[in-house]
């Protein structure tokens, strides 16, 4: 019996107190989170921070977050309805404006997006990429707001129509530079990168959102979804059957948007599974890695997990120039087989929340119990490694505050309470389009498609 | 690209073991025999697929010739498998060394690489491996053999020193050469390959590998653990693009621990000389650097060797980068002609030779009608950790539409990997869905390249993951890692209904146990009490 099962198991009285507890717990991570956005937004143009240290560039990802976000804090009171509206249009309309061209300082190319902007000026910086999943996260975060917003008023008009011309300029078809799958960036100045996307990844919904599209979808339909997923794994790992990914934020990113429950492509038809169990038994491997410690960091156990892209401390750092063992600063660790240098993500553990509760809701707990310095204003920071701990016995703590980091925590919390994000992007017709061109079909779509036959 | 095959002499230290060895691959003052009138089989090629065929064709009563402009031998014994592992050796010797205290050892105090005696000792072991490969020995079994170029005069004859050869079966194992790139700059400023490399009496202060294939990978982290600062360029994106991505990453950040720095999407386009150092400036999309080094060894695949042979005149086609064609009976287009070995296969490994040159004999001689095709091939890289392989990969199996299941164990979970300290890596067998029938296999470990030959017995015999759950592995062994996943397998065939047939059995079967064994106890107590 696992732990989901057992909470299934207890008196309403039980799970009532429960509840109360876990929305004590969850309330105020959730509201901190989302604090972020508006501590870290240039109110001229919308554009967030990508982290909240100094000069730090706008990240268009984090972005994306922001714009789901903004709905949630309407939800809970957090914002005002009007706030919002305006905070949304104002990005929309700097996106909108913003400079298309093969310029190497423009904002974006063919309707994508630099990975980081200027925060003031918009422009390209650090010579980044023209990122095609962070422009998945960006849009994501568009249709979002577009779906929230409905009213009739002159304001959120403006703004659906925004969205649309948005997501409807991007040119998917041509990021796959005439491969089967799609590109991971380009630049202007030497062109598509060589790199595709290898494996089970958090690229669903970019291939979701490319499906999609009524105006430039991706070559190939279904057959580009299913080249991608050729290079699936299915392991059977710690006794547990899943689609492999070693870093958590693989198995939440798509889901922060979609809901993946009882919708099935063929790949998890032939495994007789879908994306959200899959993500279930992928964090259970996470708790059986800690559980294991194979390099016998400190803190590690079945409730103190959380292996994922994160910040952390790295040998580069005048302090830690001396310590033995590899440090691996900013990195996307992960499980079974690394990297791990014993730092963990505590976000990425209560991200889990959809999936698995219980054991999220647990580890949560553990970790901020033996670890409150993993908050800092009451927000996650990026990472801990109580290997790493100073004389006092503090765990070594990430600077400041990463902008993803707290996307997700909002996200997946509100989805985990109310599946708002989860509701308004089921609507949504190029999600539902995108969906079904990658041959998905069940549970809420088979349910959504018969009462409009009904209508 | 260099097609030109150039004959390099050895700059190695002339000592006792180069003198045993050229002894025995080539002596000094030899004289090609007076040819026969006719052999069965002419072999051009005395390389790995050249020598067993040669042995193998004599010990079956056939009249056979041997040809060799070389060395007997060829790359696996005098520049590559044979030399390479013995330096590998070596240099995980000194890494472990310098890891001692995580064994609870006392770092020795003073590790100092003394790297003209880690190529003495290199020498030592290939002059000794050599004498299995003499001259001596062939001609012992009967074989002609001749040292010099093979040129064929026709369908069925050749020439080789002035003589003419007539035969009525021919083979041609002439091997591969290195592929050197093209890069300006390379050639004018000297630059090491399998074949030169060995020859090395100092060990460079720092090294630029070129391409990051199996040798490439080798030597850079052998040289690195020597103590040469070390950097690997690929043009490739990802590292060991072939290989399984958790494979490359774990060889990836073993690499990054040895102090190897490992450049990926990058490409090396010049090459100058300044002040004694060897400038290479490098690319990576859009950012270009130059790295100042002491060697530059090139790594970039290999070319069949199928200059010089006039192959046009026995009507055998030919690719000069593919190779010989054969058909899947290694039977060229000239019937009386076969081919083995690294001028006409893909995979060019020494065991594939091997196996390729018996099929040969087997069909040449025998009129047998063996596959190539049907070969189960393993392959390893003998990095620390090492990767080996065999059969299908994932993503092949999902191309061919066949559904695939991956069972995985991490060495951290071998109880034996955990006592070695040897924990880094894992044994994936890969099976077809609902079946337990092995498509294929990838295991990392320090000795996965002696672990990969259970998983290819069971292939080859027809072996599934049920039976090998029932092969009792001695304990501790890192290979138990093998039956873990047999065992994992059995798991998953507990659905819940057969879950459900099991319990109703055990409710049925535990109280009839009970009251015979109350039967029992009353009846003869006294047997029963000391097992109790």
């Amino acid at each position: 019996m696992n732990s989901e099962q057992s909470v299934n198991e207890q008196t309403p009285e039980v799970i009532q107190t429960s509840i109360v507890r876990d929305e004590a717990l969850l309330d105020p991570l959730e509201h901190a989170a989302f604090g972020y956005f508006l501590e870290a937004v240039n109110p001229v143009n919308g554009l967030i921070a990508d982290t909240s240290r100094e000069n730090s560039p706008a990240s268009i990802g984090v972005v994306g977050f922001a714009l789901s976000a903004y709905p949630i804090a309407v939800e809970r009171g957090w914002m005002a309805r009007a706030d919002a509206v305006d905070r949304t249009l104002t990005t929309l309309r700097f996106f909108c404006a913003s400079e298309q061209s093969e310029s190497p300082e423009a904002t974006g190319y063919k309707g994508f997006y630099y990975h980081f902007l200027d925060m003031h000026s918009g422009a390209r910086v650090w010579r980044s990429e023209l990122s095609m999943i962070d422009t998945a996260l960006l849009v994501a975060g568009m249709l979002t707001a577009g779906r929230y917003f409905t009213a009739k008023t002159p304001e959120e008009n403006e703004l659906r129509a925004l969205v649309e011309t948005l997501y409807l300029r991007i040119d998917w078809r041509w990021s796959q530079g005439g491969a089967k799958t799609i590109r991971m960036g380009w630049k202007p100045e030497s062109g598509f990168l060589n790199y595709g996307w290898d494996g089970y990844s958090e690229a669903i919904l970019l291939y979701v959102l490319a499906l999609g599209s009524p105006s430039h979808p991706i070559a190939g339909g279904c057959e580009c979804f299913e080249a991608w997923t050729a290079t699936y794994q299915w392991e059977n790992l710690y006794g547990y059957d899943f689609l492999y990914a070693g870093p958590l934020f693989i198995h939440q990113f798509s889901h922060a948007w979609i809901d993946f429950r009882g919708i099935r492509d063929r790949f998890m038809r032939e495994k007789r599974c879908d994306y959200f169990e899959n993500s279930r038994r992928a964090t259970e491997v996470q708790r059986e890695y800690a559980r294991r410690n194979p390099h016998g960091f400190v803190g590690y156990d079945e409730n103190c997990w959380g292996l994922t892209a994160c910040d952390g401390p790295s040998n580069q750092l005048p302090e830690l120039a001396n310590e033995r063992h590899r440090l691996f600063g900013y990195a996307a660790r992960g499980v079974p087989y690394g990297p791990d240098d014993g730092t963990l993500g505590g976000w990425a553990a209560l991200a889990s929340l959809p999936f698995a509760p219980a054991s999220a809701l647990c580890a949560a707990r553990t970790m901020l119990d033996r670890y409150p310095e993993m908050l800092s204003a009451q927000r996650y920071t990026s990472s801990i490694n109580p290997t790493l701990a100073a004389a006092d016995g503090r765990a070594w703590v990430s600077a400041g505050h990463f902008g993803l980091d707290q996307g997700i925590v909002v996200m997946m919390i509100e989805n985990h309470r109310t599946q708002l994000i989860w509701r308004l992007m089921r609507d949504c017709p190029y999600v539902g389009t995108g969906l079904r061109r990658a041959g998905f079909r069940g549970g809420w779509m088979d349910r959504l498609r018969l009462s409009r036959n009904q209508l | 690209m260099i097609k030109q095959y150039k004959e390099q002499s050895s700059t190695a230290p002339q000592d006792a073991f180069e003198y045993e060895r050229l002894e025995n691959v080539h002596p000094a003052g030899w004289r090609n025999p007076r040819p026969a009138d006719r052999y069965s089989l002419v072999v051009v090629g005395a390389g790995t697929a050249g020598l067993v065929a040669a042995h193998a064709a004599a010990a079956l009563g056939a009249k056979v010739a041997l040809i060799e402009r070389h060395l007997l031998g060829g790359d696996c014994l005098n520049v590559g498998c044979v030399p390479s592992k013995a330096i590998i050796r070596t240099a995980r010797l000194y890494a472990d060394m310098r890891d001692a205290k995580q064994y609870g050892a006392r770092v020795p105090g003073d590790i100092r690489v003394d790297f003209p005696a880690v190529m003495q000792r290199m020498r030592g072991i290939r002059a000794r491996i050599s004498r299995a490969d003499s001259v001596r020995r062939l001609s012992e079994a009967g074989v002609d053999v001749f040292f010099g170029q093979a040129c064929f005069a026709g369908t069925d004859a050749l020439t080789v020193d002035g003589a003419k050869l007539r035969f009525n079966k021919a083979l041609i194992a002439t091997g591969a050469r290195p592929n050197t790139p093209s890069i300006p700059g390379l050639i004018e400023a000297g630059y090491l390959t399998n074949e030169n490399v060995f020859d090395q009496t100092e060990l460079p202060r720092r090294l630029l590998v070129v391409g990051g294939g199996p040798l490439g990978c080798e030597l850079a982290q052998a040289f690195c653990r020597f103590g040469a600062k070390t950097i690997i360029v690929q043009s490739w994106p990802l590292f060991l693009p072939r290989e399984e991505r958790d494979a490359a990453q774990l060889l990836s950040d073993a690499f990054a621990r040895d102090g190897i720095e490992v450049r990926l999407n990058t490409r090396a386009v010049n090459v100058r000389v300044e002040n004694g150092e060897k400038l290479v400036d490098l690319i990576s999309d859009d950012f270009k650097s130059t790295v100042a080094v002491d060697a530059i060894l090139t790594g970039t695949g290999r070319l069949p060797n199928v200059e010089d042979l006039n192959l046009e005149a026995a009507g055998v086609e030919f690719d000069l980068e593919e190779g010989i064609r054969v058909n899947d009976f290694l039977q060229t287009s000239n019937r009386r002609i076969y081919a083995a070995g690294d001028v006409c296969l893909q995979h060019k490994f020494t065991h594939t030779a091997d196996a390729s040159a018996r099929i040969v004999v087997r069909n040449a001689l025998f009129l047998g009608r063996q596959r190539m095709s049907a070969l189960t091939i393993p392959w390893c890289t003998y990095t620390d950790p090492a990767i080996a392989h065999v059969g299908l990969y994932v993503r092949e199996a999902r191309e061919r539409d066949i559904p695939v299941k991956t069972f995985t164990i991490p060495m951290h979970d071998v109880d034996r990997a955990i006592a070695d300290d040897e924990e880094t890596g894992f044994v994936k067998i890969h099976v077809k869905e609902g079946t337990d029938r092995i498509l294929g296999a990838t295991i990392v470990a320090r000795h996965a390249g002696e672990m990969i030959n259970e998983i290819t017995l069971a292939m080859v015999a027809g072996i599934g993951l049920r039976t090998l759950a029932r092969v009792i592995h001695a304990y501790p062994t890192q290979a138990e890692a093998i039956k873990k996943a047999a065992d994992a397998y059995n798991r998953t065939r507990l659905t819940p209904t057969i879950q459900w047939l099991l319990r109703r059995w055990l409710t049925w079967w535990s109280p009839y146990r009970q009251a015979s064994a109350g039967e029992m106890s009353a009846t003869d107590k006294s047997e029963t009490e000391p097992h109790a």
